[in-house]
């Protein structure tokens, strides 16, 4: 009889995985109807940039400049085999504005911003806060997510392209201060092989997808978190993990719509 | 923190994201390099472009002086015909001729503008009848393979017998 158990089982598991996503959409539905009405009062979406966007900038700064520095020097171990240090810029400005900039920007935001928005509403939600706001016919998703959702996408480009900045200027202190690449070869490489449109417009196309993917799943969890202790601890975990493989996944998707065209 | 401090705050945060963004788009990117202010077209036809792109550099004497705006094949003459932009103030003489050379030896593909003596000057629309192709590596190779194959055994190193 156990055996007839599994196939049943397996029905169940799929439905209710069908039946999240459903949720999952309409939710984001709803969400991105409500985020009109976050336009019309723009402190509260200010107050969020603050929590989210500010907040984040010092290990978004750190993280840049560490990456940028490591960078330079790996980049200029390869580079120097092939005597091609003076393009040592240029792969650095390349990996960091692609690459580098959005992707590590993203995965650090899901870790810093995402995991306290989800506790924050998820919390919200076991004081019951959110039905709270219901009952005074308040709408929680107009009221607390929009503004939240709003900020996290606003938040996203500005940090991503702060991150490839200091990366890059990371990347001048390491090749050129400490190494002693040429200056003018650093720069002028870096200008040549650099597109403002196909290369920083592309990342930051990225990172602003990244931006919603994040916000996006941060607020769902948060909404839907088991209102316990525990409930709220899981889906914070979930918050990360679900965000990091989102942008690791889509950032493939995008890299291949966006630079495998013939140019 | 009060209203006005939050408010503040974020707004230094917006700036610092544009001031990224312009320091990405000027000084890594290409962006302060466009060409400015007026410009006029002239076409040239070559046999091969090799890897000249829309967008590469025009020089003369090294110095920039226009883009490349586009690249057709003309499929009567089966040439590559390059449109490019020059700077209004930037005037050539009428038998110009251009050449597609490489910086360095791996580097990015440019047309090199070698002014001629005439009198008159390019106008809007002009073409350049003087061209040069890309030279391209594979056929310089095969072209020097073949003439070392050509060449008569005396002139090759004796093999020790």
């Amino acid at each position: 009889m156990k055996q007839l158990d599994l196939l049943p089982r397996l029905g169940i598991r799929a439905l209710d995985v069908l039946r999240g996503m459903g949720h999952a959409t309409f939710f984001v539905i709803d969400l991105m109807r409500n985020s009109l009405s976050a336009i019309t009062r723009p402190f509260l979406t200010i107050a969020q940039i603050h929590a989210i966007g500010n907040r984040s900038l010092v290990i978004i700064l750190a993280s840049g400049l560490a990456v940028g520095f490591v960078l330079a020097l790996q980049g200029y171990y390869t580079l120097s085999r092939y005597g091609a240090t003076a393009s040592l810029g240029l792969v650095v400005a390349l990996s960091l504005v692609r690459e580098l900039g959005p992707v590590v920007t993203a995965l650090l935001f899901a870790g810093r911003a995402g995991t306290s928005l989800t506790a924050e509403i998820g919390l919200m939600k076991a004081g019951e806060q959110l039905a709270a706001m219901e009952m005074m016919a308040v709408d929680p998703k107009a009221r607390v997510l929009a503004p939240r959702l709003l900020a996290g996408i606003i938040s996203m480009p500005l940090l991503a392209a702060m991150f490839s900045a200091v990366g890059i200027l990371g990347g001048y202190v390491v090749g050129v201060l400490m190494i002693g690449i040429d200056p003018g070869a650093f720069w002028s490489q870096m200008q040549n092989g650099v597109d403002a449109f196909d290369d920083i417009g592309n990342g930051i196309v990225k990172s602003f997808v990244f931006g919603v993917a994040c916000t996006v799943v941060a607020l769902y969890q948060g909404f839907e978190a088991t209102a316990t202790p525990e409930g709220v601890a899981e889906a914070t975990t979930r918050t990360v993990v679900i965000s990091s493989l989102l942008v690791l996944s889509l950032d493939f998707v995008l890299t291949a719509l966006m630079f495998s065209a013939p140019g | 923190m009060g209203r006005k401090g939050v408010e503040t705050l974020v707004g230094l945060f917006v700036l610092l994201g544009i001031l990224a963004i312009l320091f990405l788009a000027l000084r890594a990117a290409n962006l302060g390099n466009f060409v400015v202010g007026k410009t006029y077209e002239v076409t040239a036809s070559f046999d091969n472009i090799g890897g000249l792109k829309v967008r590469s550099p025009v020089k003369s004497a090294g110095v920039t002086v226009g883009r490349v705006k586009s690249i057709v094949l003309d499929t009567k003459t089966y040439q590559g015909a390059v449109t490019m932009e020059l700077e209004q103030n930037m005037l050539f003489p009428s038998d110009t001729s251009a050449k597609i050379l490489t910086s360095g030896l791996l580097g990015d593909q440019f047309i090199g503008l070698v002014p001629g003596g005439s009198d008159k000057n390019l106008e809007a629309g002009s073409v350049i009848k003087l061209t040069q192709s890309a030279v391209l590596l594979e056929n310089l190779i095969g072209q020097f393979l073949y003439n070392k194959a050509a060449d008569p055994p005396e002139t090759a190193p004796a093999p020790g017998k």
